[in-house]
């Protein structure tokens, strides 16, 4: 149970690690919170050539709002976003899937890039990023580029990131006021992985839901926001009946893995019942905020 | 692979090693410094036996590598007391019996001693949420909470004094 041996590099600043990933591009992985990849890592199953440690990289530590648009460095650890007032104010939903996030003393060294770039499929942020609409910013020697969330989350424990390429800032476009949102997430013990999570964001204007967003974790290995039930509720009313329908559709379209903590037709349950209880909260924290 | 040398302080001492990246802060503490307070259960992040603090923050020493803490100050729990000279967490810990075997003890203790330097009264819930994930298989983890609480009246009866 310990890593199988490495080379080790530490650089000194974001232009030294972009040189060093053009250097040794896939022989290489990036090492920054460590808390998903040090546990693959004693439990052998990866191994790697080097470990860059971008873990000293504190310009890319940051929370900040510029203009519409709240821009998170890709360093920032859990602990940071969730303590954040910035984003409890603007982006209420990613505090409230923060505290479903694993546990205290993981959140004080994991960063929020790490986990978007891990992907694990339980992981929370990969879901809010893409109800959000955020972009990914990817820089390498080559330069940067903006990778929309949709197209950045691909299959398990995989993205669009290149081997090249490092993950340094992410965009969150700020929801309008007064927008409703909920995450929720059932999981054996508080902090473990989630056997599933939904989230719903909607806005109410005059009396009907708008730009819907529904989406779920750990359905199957393109799990994200489910558009094919979203339409169903866009420019209705919001009802119980409306969402009942809603979460049995969403029911019907996921495709759930079984593994020893449930079995797929758990998995599907889970993702009516929790996908009733997120459109309904978000409903009335919409309505609330009016 | 190539040796990197690592300094550190831990406990207020400050240590100069050389050795392989890939040594766990675990093992290091454990068996370069011979500080054997800090305890390996689960090896990938899931008990928080190895909880230790680095900078004043409680991180699992299992899923931090020894050269990720170099130039950095770390503290086991070898440094909050001794026999005869308990600090109050442990007193409390005594008192309540808030251990039997005392495998996950240390994690306990060095992850309430992150909360209570933040918040000298925490409510239940931030007890729980700070040690949410320390495993405990024998006395958790009533007498666990029983002890928090207590280390809660012994911290401040201490400060009332001085």
């Amino acid at each position: 149970m310990k890593p199988s041996a490495f080379d080790y590099e530490r650089p000194a600043d974001k232009d030294a690690a972009l040189k060093s990933l053009a250097s040794y591009g896939g022989r290489a992985k990036v090492l920054a919170g460590g808390q998903s990849l040090l546990a693959m890592l004693n439990l052998r199953l990866v191994s790697t050539e080097r470990l860059i440690d971008v873990g000293r990289l504190n310009e890319l530590r940051y929370i900040r709002a510029a203009g519409s648009e709240l821009r998170i460095g890709a360093l920032t650890t859990h602990n940071a976003v969730l303590a954040s007032s910035e984003v409890g104010t603007h982006c209420p939903i990613m505090t409230e899937a923060y505290r479903e996030v694993s546990h205290h003393s993981i959140r004080n060294r994991g960063t929020i890039g790490g986990s978007l770039c891990h992907n694990d499929p339980a992981a929370e942020m990969p879901l809010v990023m893409q109800l959000l609409g955020a972009s990914l910013v990817a820089s390498s020697t080559r330069g940067e580029r903006v990778i929309a969330a949709d197209q950045f989350f691909r299959g398990y424990f995989s993205t669009a990131l290149g081997e090249d390429e490092l993950l340094t800032e992410i965009r969150i476009p700020i929801p309008p006021k007064g927008h409703g949102w909920s995450f929720l997430e059932i999981s054996q013990r508080k902090g473990d992985f989630a056997l599933v999570a939904a989230a719903a964001m909607l806005t109410l204007d005059k009396g009907v839901c708008r730009n819907v967003r529904l989406g779920f974790r750990n359905v199957g290995e393109t799990t994200s926001r489910i558009k094919a039930v979203e339409v169903l509720i866009e420019d209705r009313a919001p009802d119980t009946h409306l969402f009942s329908s809603a979460a049995k559709a969403a029911m019907d379209l996921v495709q759930p893995p079984s593994d020893i903590h449930a079995d797929a037709d758990y998995r599907r349950d889970l993702v009516k019942v929790l996908a009733e209880r997120v459109l309904a909260k978000a409903a009335e924290r919409a309505a609330s905020a009016k | 692979m190539a040796k990197q040398t690592v300094t550190m302080k831990v406990n207020g001492v400050n240590y100069e090693r050389d050795i392989e990246p890939r040594m766990l802060l675990s093992d290091f503490i454990r068996h370069e410094l011979s500080l054997t307070g800090t305890h390996v259960g689960c090896e990938h992040g899931v008990c928080g036996t190895c909880t230790v603090l680095i900078e004043g923050a409680a991180v699992r020493s299992c899923l931090c590598l020894a050269v990720q803490a170099d130039e950095l100050s770390v503290e086991t729990v070898e440094s909050l007391g001794k026999v005869g000279a308990l600090h109050p967490l442990q007193q409390a810990f005594w008192e309540k019996h808030g251990l039997q075997c005392g495998f996950c003890t240390s994690g306990m203790l060095m992850s309430l001693t992150e909360l209570l330097r933040a918040n000298p009264k925490p409510d239940r819930q931030a007890i729980v949420d700070a040690i949410g994930g320390n495993l405990c298989r024998c006395a958790g983890y009533q007498n666990i909470l029983a002890a928090a609480d207590r280390a809660v009246e012994l911290l401040h009866a201490q400060k009332e004094v001085a």
